[in-house]
């Protein structure tokens, strides 16, 4: 797809995001608004989904012959809702019913109410990486040639199943893997740097037997160029180092940790609304 | 009370290992994963057989869970071995949000359960396990009592789809159920009929409250021996029916009080039909170094002390 429509859905995906956690004052704007461009090269480019006649998705726990995506830091649910919808999984409107009683779009992501695109529940951090290693070790004893994306947040790299699995993947040789950290620096009590060092995860990986790369996840044709790539590697796992921004396309909220878990209200909202004008052929939810 | 012989006695994680192998024939999904514990789960003759279909996590068992549910996106049925400490306490968000909630089609198997595991001692003899898992929406928990009973539960949990529990353990026990039984998830077996008193038993505990049974049958008690091998999905039916005759129950497993089997049979009579019953379990505290036998008698797992237990809620009566 070309960039300039990519950039207009990466817009109205943004307003969703800050739409929907206004209205319930609660949820996670800021990773949400940082990884949008991520997902949406993901989605509308990179991802060879299935779908029927008309393009619309199928959608079936299996997942065979098709990409898999699996979000390991559930709580940036705003986004991979709102990209899901605009990717025709589920009507538009829906997004209105987030954490509302009753609602698929739960606070967290869950497969409980049969929402179609999530696989697996999410949110209790440091667990999606061991999915998808299994999801991929599936498809290689399927003889499914197909690619398992997993983003993970940089505050979630503290946990220690993350490590489980980052010595797993490579050691089974999961080259139809790519994880992709959302390396934004900041989790719910400061900077990733000052609440518990990461340090070098970039040097951490190559050691535990990945193939790095580097992109910068607020940079749409960059996203698409290192995600084609990371398809070739047929024996070794890539893990992408996604620099993005907390909040990116806000610049009330941009680069603040404050932002992480905390909703606009009516006048922020608006604001932020002003600065995300919608490009023609999309409309909000 | 009918009589029970055996011929042959075995480990029932042996049997685990026969029911896997033949699994591996008849169902191509079958997957079996371990943490570092092959040979202690008798895999073997799996492994041998379908080393494609093996995965060794090495140990790292939060993520043996977290493969187990990926690899059922692809219509794999992940057989997660590992002792029943490392299957369940170690591991319990895991199960709770990748395998539970998310309703995953994996199947948790446990060997080295309760006080039996032995000389190796409190660390790794979990107690609480049946009721942590109990505890999760969506989860099956089975805790067969002898090899062809474990044997036949392996293989009858590979077409049962959601998440199950499946413990077993180490000891040599006799072997004294049918070779050729067809395993029911969730329908109670009836060991023994009888008026006097209900025995709810489970595990291990199964062939002690056979000889239990015995004992008690000399003395002109004939105890309603039944075997609740399914914990969840709880056989509520023959549980009622069972102690509407005899109008009391000991309950019998090698498991903590609190949560155990017990405590089931507890809510099912406090809610339908009130009536006595005593406990034969370990008593809020951790197990030690020993062998088996040594402290199946120190804790009170035996069948002298479900006698005692009997005689007990008798006079409660």
């Amino acid at each position: 797809m070309e960039l300039e429509k990519l950039e207009g859905i990466a817009t109205a995906v943004r307003r969703d995001i800050l739409r929907m956690v206004a209205a319930v004052n609660s949820g996670h704007p800021g990773g949400s608004l940082g990884c949008t461009d991520f997902f949406v090269a993901l989605y509308f480019d990179i991802m060879r989904r299935k779908t029927d006649e008309n393009g619309n998705p199928i959608f079936d726990m299996d997942g065979r012959d098709e990409d898999l995506f699996f979000l390991s830091n559930g709580h940036i649910s705003p986004v991979w809702y709102s990209v899901l919808a605009r990717a025709g999984y589920f009507p538009l409107e829906e997004l209105g019913t987030f954490r509302k009683l009753d609602s698929r779009l739960q606070g967290h992501p869950a497969t409980a109410e049969h929402i179609p695109g999530v696989r697996i529940a999410s949110g209790s951090l440091g667990q999606g990486l061991s999915v998808a290693s299994g999801a991929a070790y599936a498809k290689k004893l399927n003889g499914d040639d197909k690619h398992v994306y997993v983003l993970m947040g940089d505050g979630e790299q503290q946990e220690g199943q993350i490590w489980e699995a980052a010595q797993f993947a490579p050691n089974k040789k999961l080259g139809n893997l790519t994880a992709i950290i959302d390396l934004n620096h900041a989790q719910i009590d400061g900077t990733t740097n000052n609440v518990n060092d990461n340090r070098d995860l970039g040097a951490k990986y190559r050691a535990f037997g990945w193939f790095v790369e580097e992109m910068n996840g607020n940079d749409m044709a960059e996203v698409i160029r290192t995600l084609r790539k990371a398809q070739e590697n047929p024996d070794v796992p890539t893990l992408i180092l996604m620099h993005t921004e907390m909040g990116f396309g806000v610049d009330y909220m941009v680069g603040n940790y404050k932002w992480h878990g905390t909703a606009p209200n009516a006048d922020q909202l608006q604001q932020a609304l002003n600065g995300l004008p919608l490009s023609v052929g999309t409309t909000d939810y | 009370m009918k009589k029970y012989e055996y011929t042959d006695k075995k480990d029932t994680r042996s049997g685990f290992g026969a029911g896997i192998a033949e699994l591996g024939k008849t169902h191509p999904n079958v997957i079996a994963l371990t943490a570092d514990l092959a040979g202690s789960l008798k895999l073997e003759a799996f492994i041998k057989e379908f080393p494609d279909r093996f995965i060794q996590c090495g140990i790292a068992e939060a993520n043996m869970m977290g493969v187990s549910a990926g690899l059922t996106i692809g219509g794999k049925i992940p057989f997660a071995t590992t002792f029943a400490n490392f299957a369940t306490g170690r591991v319990y968000d895991q199960i709770r949000q990748s395998i539970a909630y998310s309703n995953k089609n994996v199947k948790i198997c446990a060997s080295h359960a309760g006080l039996t595991l032995g000389e190796d001692g409190a660390t790794h003899q979990i107690l609480e396990d049946l009721g942590m898992m109990k505890m999760l929406p969506n989860m099956t928990v089975i805790n067969p009592c002898d090899y062809n009973q474990t044997k036949a539960a392996t293989i009858a949990i590979a077409d049962h789809v959601g998440p199950v529990y499946l413990r077993f353990g180490r000891p040599v026990i006799p072997i004294f159920t049918p070779a050729d039984q067809k395993f029911e998830i969730g329908k109670a077996w009836h060991v023994n009929e009888g008026d006097a008193v209900s025995i709810f038993c489970t595990g291990h505990l199964v062939w002690e409250a056979i000889k239990a049974g015995e004992m008690l049958s000399e003395q002109g008690i004939e105890a309603d021996i039944i075997n609740i091998h399914t914990i969840k999905p709880l056989d509520e039916e023959a549980i009622l029916a069972s102690v509407k005759k005899t109008g009391c129950a000991v309950s019998a497993e090698e498991h903590m009080i609190n949560g155990g089997l017990g405590d089931s049979v507890a809510q099912v009579l406090a809610r339908n039909y009130p009536a006595p019953l005593e406990y034969v379990g370990v008593h809020d505290t951790f197990g030690e170094s020993g062998t088996p036998d040594q402290l199946m008698k120190k804790y009170g797992l035996t069948a002298d002390k479900i006698v005692e237990q009997v005689k007990k809620v008798m006079a409660r009566k």
